[in-house]
């Protein structure tokens, strides 16, 4: 495998093939905690892994370079996946010092006992130099905590970008032109949907400031690093940023008697329009990673759920829970679902779709029991109005409801 | 006006902006945001905001 980035920058990460669950992402294809050594005049260590494997991270260095020589370690992000090796690693390093900006320091000190640490606290626009290279600091709030930051080497060029850009691909090999660059993106969106949609706005002011840097290549702290196609996944980020909803309409459904499955499909059949790419799933067969990567860059989605107990079908509620999280912004949204005696589950969707702050062309569509013809009929219809408008945001750029990075 | 940052996450209140996504109108001055009102970025509450040092913050020039 090769590990190395540039001439003495070299991956010292752990590849975790076997997680399937990551704090309830669904790891399809497993996961990669990626720490980075730097040699120099001064060696520095960007981020750390996962506390099961810091003995690992520890070798690898070991295998490069004598421990006491390292003299930094950067700690982009707080969170346990990177720093949860911190407290063996800073252990293990007698001369290092914990390099990390102010909100970083609290989060570190009220996770680990941080009292024997160097410390070392930077601001956006510091630097350390490390003999021939330069480590120059640029803090990225809310990308995706609030302590979060990135790395730049310039005379590298290499940016360690932490979360963001990253992926959950667990693979032996450690570049983007080494995989299928249909997998690194797919496995990049998905990461974007579950974990980097709530901060589109932050993400847009952050894609305008690293425009002003020189990158040759990206390292962020999951998955493969980018050298190849850094063109294609900024352009990406640069759409889901700005919610750029592609023509496609979902519709996304829990039913008990299948009375909401029927309207569903005949949704689904109103909607399959050429030009418009239309999507049936079925809460319980699908998990709520994929359905927030499939509603990331759609225009349109149908909702429904039947009534149980007088509110929303259980997993419904939570799929509605999690997206109303994410805040996925721009889309049009449309209700429905059956119900017995009582009604509630569609006008509960129907809540949920406008608390969401999505345009909601027409109110929630319902069936007493089992959808009548003309019921079916008007989902059908409905599909049809859902289609049209998905055509027409893709082609205008035109979201739906609350407006994109808006000041 | 004052403006106001986030202690959490950095976000600047600029009255002269408010928060219209969060029904906040233009021209609301920080201390006539309902108390309830979260930071927008980050779900903070209002009293984990503090009068805004200058030089504005990043955010805010690039906000501006």
């Amino acid at each position: 495998m090769n590990r190395t980035l540039r001439e003495n920058i070299d991956w010292v990460g752990h590849v975790d093939w076997t997680v399937r669950d990551f704090h309830g992402y669904d790891t399809a294809r497993g996961a990669t905690y990626n720490a980075y050594l730097v040699r120099d005049d001064q060696t520095a260590l960007i981020d750390a892994v996962k506390a099961p494997y810091a003995d690992e991270l520890l070798g690898s260095i070991a295998a490069l370079t004598d421990l006491s020589g390292v003299k930094f370690v950067v700690c982009n992000h707080a969170e346990p996946d990177h720093a949860g090796g911190l407290p063996r690693v800073m252990a293990a390093l007698p001369n290092a010092a914990l390099v990390c900006d102010k909100k970083c320091a609290t989060a570190l000190s009220q996770h680990h006992d941080t009292t024997g640490w160097k410390m070392r606290i930077v601001a956006t626009g510091d630097t350390i130099s490390l003999g021939r290279r330069t480590l120059q600091f640029l803090e990225t709030p809310m990308v995706h905590w609030p302590e979060s930051m990135f790395t730049y080497v310039p005379e590298e060029k290499l940016l360690f970008s932490m979360d963001a850009f990253g992926q959950h691909y667990a693979t032996s090999q450690r570049f983007d032109d080494e995989v299928p660059l249909g997998t690194v993106m797919e496995e990049a969106k998905i990461y974007y949907a579950n974990i980097v949609m709530p901060f589109g706005k932050q993400v847009a002011a952050l894609l305008k400031k690293t425009a002003g840097l020189d990158i040759g290549m990206i390292a962020p702290a999951h998955g493969v690093i980018w050298r190849k196609h850094i063109p294609v996944i900024l352009e990406a980020y640069q759409n889901w940023a700005d919610c750029r909803p592609k023509p496609k309409v979902l519709v996304i459904y829990d039913t008990m008697w299948d009375s909401t499955g029927r309207m569903a499909r005949a949704i689904l059949a109103g909607a399959s329009q050429p030009g418009v790419e239309a999507q049936l799933i079925h809460i319980r067969h699908s998990s709520l990673t994929r359905i927030a990567t499939e509603v990331l860059d759609a225009a349109a989605v149908a909702f429904g759920s039947s009534t149980l107990n007088q509110g929303l079908m259980p997993m419904a509620g939570a799929v509605l829970t999690y997206l109303k999280g994410l805040r996925p912004v721009g889309k049009v949204g449309f209700a429905f679902g059956s119900h017995g005696w009582s009604g509630g589950g569609p006008e509960a969707v129907n809540e949920y779709l406008r608390a969401m702050k999505w345009e909601v062309p027409r109110e929630p569509l319902k069936a007493q029991y089992r959808p009548t013809p003309n019921v079916l009929d008007e989902c059908r219809a409905v599909g049809g109005m859902l289609a049209e408008k998905a055509r027409e945001m893709a082609a205008d750029r035109k979201v739906g409801g609350r407006q994109c990075n808006e000041p | 006006m004052k403006r106001y940052a986030c202690t959490v996450c950095s976000y600047g209140y600029d009255p002269a902006l408010g928060d219209p996504e969060n029904g906040i109108p233009r021209g609301t001055p920080f201390e006539d945001l309902p108390e309830d009102w979260r930071c927008p970025w980050c779900g903070a509450k209002k009293s984990e905001f503090v009068p805004e040092q200058e030089p504005p913050s990043e955010v805010h020039k690039e906000r501006a």
